[in-house]
């Protein structure tokens, strides 16, 4: 079965070991002990980090079509936010009737601007099973069209970056507007609970971050299985050598739109991570800047490893939690910085470093072997 | 969205996959038909109301000075270059024109590139892997196994190009004459009934031309594969041809056995009156 | 009432056309003003108007003041002493005022003790035709058209006579032409069907109203020829709006154009993806702010000084982008953008830090604020004709850079075959930074266009870049004409759409417009053809 394959590769192990003991150690350093205890994670931290996690699977997600693919997507912020906003419509209508304005059915914003009735991309996201298999299609099914479009006309490399870029622009545009019907400006916020579990308690805090922490092993494992198979070893040829991939027989096109509808789905499941965890959805979302920003992570850990993209993106939003907090003016410098340092001195990322210090050691050894070798 | 590509893939079997690689029609003889084709790059006509025939199990040589159009003739008939005018014909069935490069290629037409192009992040292994006729949709191509069987086969085809030793090696640290055969080994598993070959030899020492020509010759033959083989390299040309086709300015200038080619004045002239023995770039 | 009304600019005008207006001494007395104002102080409007009416015939000089503050509502009372003052700023609890005989100092009064002399419609018309007549009589050629305007459609039978002799004396045909329009109007009024030949195809809203009312006319000849007049003036008020948005469209355009063809040969030519190109164009904005800062009150010399400094400026930033960046990321054109990407945020927090995170006012020179009157419906403000001269002037220099100049040649050389170009001696790295500072430095000029335009602030690159990417995208890469033709049609696209469905709707409808364009025509409106353009 394609998807156990990556179940017997050495380092998803390695990743799925050391994922699943954070997990299970931030889970009982916030439980068993005592808040006055030193080692004692709060839950705002716990927050935290399972925000860090949905970011994480937000970069596997841009690994997968940057890193296999060779389609740099200045655009998944938008199937994230665009699985965030699905989740929101979700807990905007779990809100019901104790809305500041306590209408049964619109939420509070709709009734700020006297609609009468829900519009009708709203009716069914009161049911959890529609709403989660929203967040998954929205995406999807604007990355099936987006990408139906672009790999058919072939507009690949520089020019699809800068249409992505445009269409999250557009979208951002869009959603700022109240006639939207998200909020416009606000965007979603003020939710109570999920699943009837309320949001703010600190056990369902917990719960998503172990939410998030399976669906960021999930969505590694799922990356992975696509990346061993030979559809992998195709959009890899596709990344190299379009043209001969074509003259191979495979249609290139659907290739790449397959693995970009996916990926847009697992940035879309992301988004809806996001969301309850942070208790707002908003067109900053859809920013530009912020879907350049994923892909600085993804550059940061090193391209087309998968676990790369999760450490470059824990790592750059640890920084910006620190920097943001004890000097806000330098952020915008460390982050342009950290763009053009990681460009230009660090191709392949953390884990090109790594790889690197690997092979050599592992080099080293052998030479050190050998002679024993000659001489027994 | 996996199953939904997989019925839109399915959807397109019944329709249009099913006559593409259904047998190519060569009852009435020639297995590939260039009729009056003529393609213009802003005004300058690469190829002129060239006409062209090449047999079944044919191996034919082209040969002609830079900008006779040689390469554009090849990007017509694998799709990636639409000509202004004139008609493409795969067998008496397939018009080639009305194809994309994916359709042509499974229809059972091989290119080798002037340049080598290999992948080069994969092992020599993996692009044979990806060379292979199989099924090349999607949720085959991602549920695909390795079977023994084809395991067997490109392990054959790693043997007849003699990189046997370097295949779990990156394709990118091969030489340039070891990324000819591996192009060469591509097109094998591909198993097509038409080879379009361009410059197969560059770069290559005599030795590995010489087991070239064995590989070309061998492969071409009725029913099996017929061969067309692009080169400057005269003694080449020479060692493996039976006919030869000149290009020149687009259209073609002579046609014919080796020698009758290179007697004919015209050839000579434009050659410039060079020794067509020597290697004429 | 309405007669009153009507009756008094005519009375007024009788006088001081034949010199009826009784010359009054310079020792004004106190008690008479104070009684021409008393009378004023009525509840009744009818009576107020006999007062106004007492007033202008009064021939009092301090008359045309006392109108206009009534106008303004700044002539008010105090409640006890019953003096009369003007109110000289109407803002907190205690009000500087001026006495309204004297107009001399008054201290500050209180705005519980004072009373204001209250007008209606009716009365503010009466005020405005008297003031409009009497205007008429100044020197300032544009005093006497506005008072001309001012007068449409409130001529009376009273007027005519001397409004007749006035056209006869006046030397300026803009003022003789809207009075003529004024009696004819008043003609019209009275059922003249002739009237209307004069009228026809004037732009005017009041002729407008008064062909308007001529429709509903008892006399079926009169309402047919109103009609149609109308529909003759409704046509050309399309026309207008429709050249107006053209304009508009243009004008965008112009900024669209400037703003991308510098990233046109960045790009386009060099293949090099600038993400900073936008904070070059704001480093172009800013230069214009520092000139206009080190040469205060001479914002006109600032601004044509900026023209070389923002270039300067730009193309040194540019060139300084290109050494310590894009040159090792040479045929790696997605770390590129990424690069450029960091270097934009840089330069951003840079201006925050250094200048300020606020917007800073450019100011726009005199001969550059106001605007050129192409008829009363049309007139096209400066600074925006301004900036589309500039983008052309631009375009057309830099075209002859590209074609006429070695330079020019070098880069295509150089874009087109570079190893090739490097055996024939040409220094290919030399060419890139000349040309990415060329590049560069033209969106520094776009800078300082835009600094006539817009607010200059951090975030001013940020708002241009993807624009300008799309226009070079859907002009197709590598062709300076294109990039023109694209952002020229875009800017009027987004103005045409824009009265439809609003301006960011009309945004996102462009977006989506080029984003299924490129789909299309992945190599824009005038794509490069043939093998080079394959690879």
């Amino acid at each position: 079965m394609w998807l156990t394959r990556p179940f017997r590769e050495r380092s998803t192990q390695l990743f799925l070991g050391v994922l699943l003991a954070a997990l299970a150690i931030v889970t009982f350093l916030n439980l068993a002990l005592p808040a006055d205890n030193p080692l004692h994670v709060s839950t705002y931290t716990v927050t935290l980090l399972g925000k860090y996690l949905s970011y994480a699977l937000l970069a596997v997600a841009v690994d997968l079509v940057w890193g296999y693919l060779g389609i740099l997507s200045l655009g998944h912020g938008a199937f994230f936010a665009l699985g965030g906003y699905a989740m929101g419509m979700y807990l905007m209508r779990q809100i019901g009737d104790r809305g500041t304005y306590g209408d049964p059915v619109l939420p509070d914003f709709m009734v700020f601007l006297d609609w009468d009735s829900l519009p009708w991309y709203w009716l069914g996201f009161d049911m959890p099973w529609f709403a989660f298999l929203m967040v998954m299609l929205a995406p999807g099914l604007l990355a099936l069209v987006f990408g139906f479009l672009a790999f058919r006309s072939r507009v690949t490399g520089v020019y699809l970056s800068i249409i992505t870029q445009a269409m999250t622009f557009a979208l951002m545009l869009a959603f700022f507007r109240n006639e939207m019907g998200f909020g416009g400006n606000n965007g979603l916020t003020d939710f109570r609970e999920l699943l009837n579990f309320d949001l703010r308690s600190d056990a369902t805090r917990l719960g998503l971050f172990i939410a998030t922490g399976i669906a960021l092993a999930l969505g590694y494992v799922i990356c992975r299985a696509i990346v061993a198979s030979k559809l992998g070893r195709v959009s890899v040829a596709t990344r190299d050598a379009e043209a001969r991939t074509r003259f191979l027989g495979y249609r290139v096109e659907r290739f790449q739109l397959f693995v970009f509808v996916v990926s847009a789905m697992l940035a879309g499941v992301a988004g809806a991570l996001y969301v309850p965890q942070v208790g707002i959805i908003n067109p900053s979302e859809f920013s530009p800047i912020f879907s350049i920003e994923i892909v600085l992570w993804v550059a940061l850990g090193g391209r087309g490893t998968l676990y790369g993209a999760v450490i470059g993106a824990i790592l750059v939003n640890y920084a910006k939690t620190v920097f943001t907090g004890a000097m806000p003016d330098a952020w915008l410098f460390a982050l342009g910085g950290l763009f053009v340092l990681v460009t230009v001195f660090l191709p392949k990322g953390i884990a090109g470093l790594l790889a690197y210090r690997f092979k050599r050691d592992r080099q080293a050894s052998r030479s050190h072997d050998s002679p024993k070798e000659a001489a027994a | 969205m996996s199953f939904l590509s997989s019925l839109a893939d399915r959807d397109r079997v019944f329709d249009f996959l099913v006559p593409a690689t259904s047998p190519v029609d060569v009852r009435h003889g020639p297995i590939l038909y260039l009729d009056d084709v003529t393609v213009t790059f802003d005004g300058f006509r690469a190829i002129d109301n060239l006409n062209l025939t090449i047999d079944d199990g044919e191996l034919r040589c082209i040969i002609g000075p830079n900008g006779a159009g040689k390469t554009t003739m090849m990007d017509i008939i694998t799709g990636k270059t639409r000509p202004d005018t004139g008609s493409v014909w795969f067998g008496s069935r397939h018009n080639l024109l009305a194809m994309n490069e994916p359709d042509i290629a499974s229809l059972g037409i091989g290119r080798k590139f002037q340049k080598p192009t290999v992948f080069e992040a994969l092992s020599v292994f993996e692009n044979l892997e990806l060379a292979m006729a199989a099924d090349k949709r999607i949720l085959p191509t991602l549920t695909a196994r390795m079977t023994g069987e084809i395991r067997d086969r490109i392990e054959e085809v790693l043997e007849t190009i003699g990189l046997t030793e370097l295949r779990h090696g990156p394709a990118g640290i091969l030489s340039h004459g070891q990324k000819q055969w591996l192009e060469i080994g591509m097109l094998l598993m591909q198993r097509p009934r038409l080879l379009l070959v361009d410059e197969p030899v560059a770069g290559m020492t005599g030795q590995e031309m010489e087991r070239t020509a064995e590989l070309l010759t061998g492969l071409a033959g009725k029913g099996k594969q017929s061969v067309v083989v692009v080169e400057h390299d005269m003694g080449f040309v020479r060692s493996i041809a039976r006919t030869v086709t000149v290009l020149h300015q687009g259209r073609v200038l002579a046609e014919g056995s080796m020698d009758q080619v290179a007697s004919d004045p015209k050839v000579i002239e434009v050659y410039l009156g060079a020794d067509p023995d020597e290697e004429v770039a | 009432m309405r007669m009153i009304r009507s009756f008094v600019p005519g009375l007024l005008l009788l006088c001081l056309l034949f010199g009826l207006v009784p010359v009054v001494q310079a020792q004004e007395d106190e008690a008479a003003g104070q009684a021409l104002l008393e009378a004023l102080a009525v509840s009744s409007y009818e009576a107020k108007s006999e007062a106004i009416e007492s007033i202008i015939t009064s021939g009092d000089e301090r008359s045309r003041r006392w109108l206009e503050e009534l106008l303004g509502g700044k002539l008010q009372r105090h409640k006890e002493t019953g003096r009369f003052v003007i109110v000289l700023e109407n803002r907190g609890r205690n009000w500087p005022v001026i006495d309204a005989l004297s107009f001399e100092d008054a201290g500050e009064m209180s705005r519980r003790d004072l009373d204001r002399i209250g007008i209606n419609n009716a009365l503010r018309g009466q005020l405005q035709s008297a003031l409009a007549v009497l205007d008429l009589y100044t020197d300032d050629v544009d005093d006497r058209r506005d008072a001309a305007r001012e007068l449409l459609g409130s001529v009376d039978a009273a007027m005519v006579e001397p409004l007749r002799e006035l056209v006869g004396s006046e030397d300026d045909a803009e003022v003789r032409r809207l009075l003529e329009q004024g009696l004819a109007i008043h003609r019209l009024n009275e059922g003249d069907i002739d009237a209307i030949a004069e009228l026809e195809g004037s732009l005017n809203s009041r002729v407008r109203a008064a062909l308007n009312s001529a429709t509903r006319s008892d006399n079926p000849l009169v309402a047919d020829a109103a009609s149609a007049a109308l529909l003759d003036i409704e046509q050309k008020l399309r026309i207008n709006s429709g050249l107006e948005t053209l304009y508009f469209g243009l004008s965008l355009g112009s900024v669209l154009v400037l703003a991308a063809i510098g990233l046109a040969i960045t790009f386009g030519v060099m293949g090099v993806i600038n993400m900073a190109h936008g904070e070059l164009i704001m480093l172009g904005a800013y230069t214009t702010w520092g000139m206009q800062q080190m040469l205060p009150g001479q914002p006109g010399l600032a601004l044509v000084l900026a023209i070389p400094a923002g270039f300067v400026v730009s193309a040194l930033a540019g060139i300084a982008i290109e050494r310590g960046v894009i040159q090792f990321l040479k045929g790696r054109p997605l770390e590129t953008l990424l690069a450029t990407f960091g270097v934009s945020l840089i330069l951003q927090q840079l201006v925050r830090t250094v200048i300020s995170p606020l917007n800073r006012t450019v100011v726009s020179p005199e001969w550059m604020s106001g605007s050129l009157m192409i008829n009363e419906g049309l007139s096209l403000t400066l600074n925006r004709l301004f900036v589309l001269g500039f983008a052309l002037v631009v375009f057309a220099c830099l075209m002859l850079v590209m074609r006429r100049t070695r330079l020019g040649l070098e880069v295509r050389a150089v874009t087109q075959n570079r190893a090739m170009a490097r055996a024939m001696g040409i220094r290919a790295t030399r060419v890139d930074i000349m040309t990415f500072a060329l590049g560069s430095g033209v969106a520094g000029l776009a800078g300082v266009a835009l600094s006539q335009l817009t607010n200059v602030g951090p975030n001013l690159g940020q708002n241009y870049i993807i624009d300008s990417f799309m226009v070079v995208v859907f002009g197709g890469v590598g062709n300076l004409w294109g990039t023109l033709v694209a952002g020229l049609s875009l800017g009027v696209i987004n103005q045409v759409l824009e009265p439809w469905v609003g301006a960011v709707l009309a945004k996102i409808v462009v977006l989506v417009f080029i984003i299924l364009f490129i789909q299309k025509r992945p190599r824009g409106l005038f794509p490069q053809k043939g093998r080079a353009a394959e690879g």
